[in-house]
């Protein structure tokens, strides 16, 4: 059979296509419309029916106001700190490993060799009274006896913040490494000491990896629950517990599915009036 | 110190200047003056050290050995953001995210200038590119991104401008007219510039003095007239244009001359061109120089008689002959077509003659392939 050159593009994009199509445009589907859905009268639990009840976005939205604050100021935090701990990691990578540079992009790697529960579950023993943090913190007196490290806002932005690590340094890593080091030289060439390069230069030049790790950071981060459901208490729980517990503990599927639409929602939103920022001035 | 180097003007004195890298030197004992408000060229094959010196002139290396003189201030170990050098980079390392004025306008600002518009806009005219200031360097052809690169440099009238290969990636018509600008440019700005090329040519059209390198060494340095005219070294005869070099030996002095003998047949140069050390010699001639004769035509000068015509190769301006001699040795001669025709033809018996001063002698212990080998259009070092 003759298949026509003009066709071929299509035909490349037919698998993608198809699996998104089953797995992510049909369940979405199925998701909005579960979250208009009402309890049948007198019916079992878990047994609801179509009735445009778009009052469900509100009264999810107001009824957890607080876990959706919450999760967007933890995932802005670990997003922060994330960048802070990357940048200077992946600058040293990109420029200051010389021949061990393979190696060190194999260490940031190297988490994802185990399961990421397992790792979260680690963090978790690290962080408890019979880790080695808390008493060291201790006995420097920088926590009181009393304070403890687990069940805390601390524990789970710190949580995330390791769990998310990779996917800033690995974009960060990708742009400064693209950054051709003549440019530097030039900067110096041209006045500018190092710190002045490092603000002038090395980071406007890096913005496209700041973007891309802070996006693959925050995005992921804000719908997270297993960093707050391991590490934190009834205190720091964040969207995702909520959808979680909804859905598996409540068998509340229209508020589960509405409060998923509300957090994509407010991702798009925030992430787009990101990029437009970014995108079109420096962030510095 | 530092503080002061800024401002530092004057000659720039290399003494005695050695980089190694591990088990290599790239620089080996190198002293060289380069006179302020002078074209200077390094010229040198791949890896003779040549991008290493303008480096450690730039401060982007530090020599292993040796010092750095800017007039009376040592700017050996001072950063390259305190020295009064620009540089011109071989890819012109334009800062991708800034507009050609901010470009242009960094250094600048880096020494706290506010008002720059006048003194960018000026260079801009000078590059004759006013209207490319607000695009983005990657909207701009070579050539293009070549001139900005070097206003981005001499805007801040420094006391030495370095240019490393800046012509490099550039294709050939547009680099001969770059050279032609560029040195205009160094007159109309009155600056000090070290050019380091691989490209003879480049360096001889340019430059007002060039020093020729060969693995971390100054072979010979002169004008451009000096070193083609009367070339001290094999590599320095073969590297600048082509050479014959044949195989002699210093007979006796009459007067200011030298008798030489070649193969037998005896031909006289003058003795202050020779740099020979002892009795053997290779009498070096441009193919150029060179004049072919049918036997039993009237001669001047310098004869050798017993080639035949080997080869012909008629290139328009000029004809290239290969002369078999008699001794086994093949003869490069270039004969100007001022008169219409090749009057030579394949197989012909010739006498091939020359002006006894147009000889040069080296020394007999050269390696008369030295220079040659090397291809003059590889990249140059890292």
């Amino acid at each position: 059979m003759k298949i026509g050159k003009a066709r071929v593009p299509y035909l490349l994009l037919l698998p993608g296509f198809a699996f998104l199509f089953t797995f992510f445009i049909l369940p979405i589907i199925n998701l909005a419309q579960t979250s208009t859905q009402t309890p049948v009268a007198g019916g079992d639990t878990g047994e609801y029916e179509q009735s445009f009840a778009f009052s469900n976005y509100i009264n999810a939205f107001v009824d957890n106001r607080e876990q959706f604050g919450r999760s967007f100021l933890y995932a802005t935090l670990a997003t922060i700190f994330a960048l802070a701990i990357a940048y200077p990691l992946a600058y040293a990578i990109a420029f200051k490993s010389g021949k061990f540079k393979n190696i060190l992009l194999v260490l940031v790697v190297a988490p994802f060799f185990t399961s990421f529960l397992l790792r979260t579950v680690a963090w978790k023993q690290i962080l408890g009274e019979e880790g080695f943090v808390v008493p060291t913190l201790r006995s420097l007196h920088v926590i009181s006896e009393q304070t403890t490290l687990t069940s805390t806002a601390f524990a789970v932005v710190a949580g995330m913040t390791y769990n998310f690590l990779p996917f800033m340094t690995l974009p960060l890593y990708a742009s400064l490494e693209r950054i051709d080091p003549r440019t530097i030289e030039a900067a110096g060439d041209l006045y500018a000491n190092g710190l002045t390069t490092f603000r002038r230069v090395t980071v406007p030049l890096s913005m496209p990896g700041v973007v891309a790790g802070t996006l693959l950071t925050f995005i992921p981060a804000a719908g997270d629950y297993v960093n707050a459901a391991i590490l934190g208490s009834p205190n720091t729980k964040m969207i995702g517990n909520v959808i979680e517990s909804r859905y598996f503990k409540i068998v509340d599927y229209p508020t589960a599915a509405a409060l998923s639409f509300t957090l994509m929602a407010a991702i798009l939103i925030l992430v787009t009036l990101y990029i437009r920022k970014a995108g079109t001035e420096e962030l510095v | 110190m530092s503080n002061d180097a800024i401002s530092a003007r004057g000659d720039l004195r290399l003494t005695r200047i050695t980089k190694s890298y591990g088990d290599f030197t790239a620089v080996d004992d190198l002293t060289l003056t380069i006179p302020k408000g002078s074209f200077f060229a390094l010229l040198g094959p791949s890896g003779c050290g040549k991008t290493t010196t303008l480096r450690m002139v730039a401060g982007l290396e530090e020599p292993t050995v040796g010092s750095i003189h800017l007039g009376d201030t040592d700017i050996t170990t001072t950063r390259p953001y305190q020295r009064p050098i620009n540089t011109v980079f071989q890819n012109y390392a334009l800062f991708p995210h800034l507009s050609i004025f901010e470009n242009i306008a960094f250094g600048l600002r880096r020494r706290g200038i506010k008002d720059v518009k006048e003194q960018v806009d000026k260079v801009l005219n000078l590059v004759e590119l006013p209207h490319l200031a607000e695009r983005k360097p990657t909207q701009l052809s070579g050539g293009q991104q070549q001139r900005i690169a070097l206003a981005r440099a001499i805007v801040n009238r420094p006391a030495l401008l370095l240019l490393d290969e800046p012509l490099g990636a550039l294709d050939l018509k547009l680099r001969r007219q770059m050279q032609i600008e560029l040195k205009w440019i160094q007159r109309e700005v009155g600056l000090t510039f070290v050019h380091v090329t691989h490209d003879q040519e480049e360096a001889m059209t340019m430059a007002d003095t060039i020093a020729v390198m060969n693995e971390g060494r100054i072979e010979q340095m002169g004008s451009p007239a000096d070193l083609y005219d009367n070339p001290e070294t094999a590599f320095v005869a073969n590297f600048l244009g082509q050479s014959n070099l044949i195989k002699a030996r210093i007979e006796g002095t009459d007067g200011d001359n030298l008798v030489i003998d070649i193969f037998g047949q005896k031909i006289s140069m003058p003795k202050k061109r020779s740099h020979a050390v002892d009795n053997s010699m290779y009498a070096g001639i441009r193919p150029e120089k060179f004049r072919i004769s049918l036997v039993g035509t009237p001669t001047r000068g310098n004869t050798l008689t017993g080639g035949h015509i080997e080869d012909v190769s008629y290139i328009g301006v000029s004809t290239q002959y290969v002369v078999a001699m008699p001794w086994g040795q093949e003869l490069m001669v270039f004969e100007q077509n001022d008169d219409g025709v090749a009057p030579f033809d394949k197989g012909d018996e010739v006498v091939i003659s020359w002006e006894p001063t147009f000889t040069f002698g080296l020394r007999g212990d050269e390696d008369v392939d030295a220079g040659t080998e090397v291809n003059p259009e590889e990249p140059a070092e890292e």
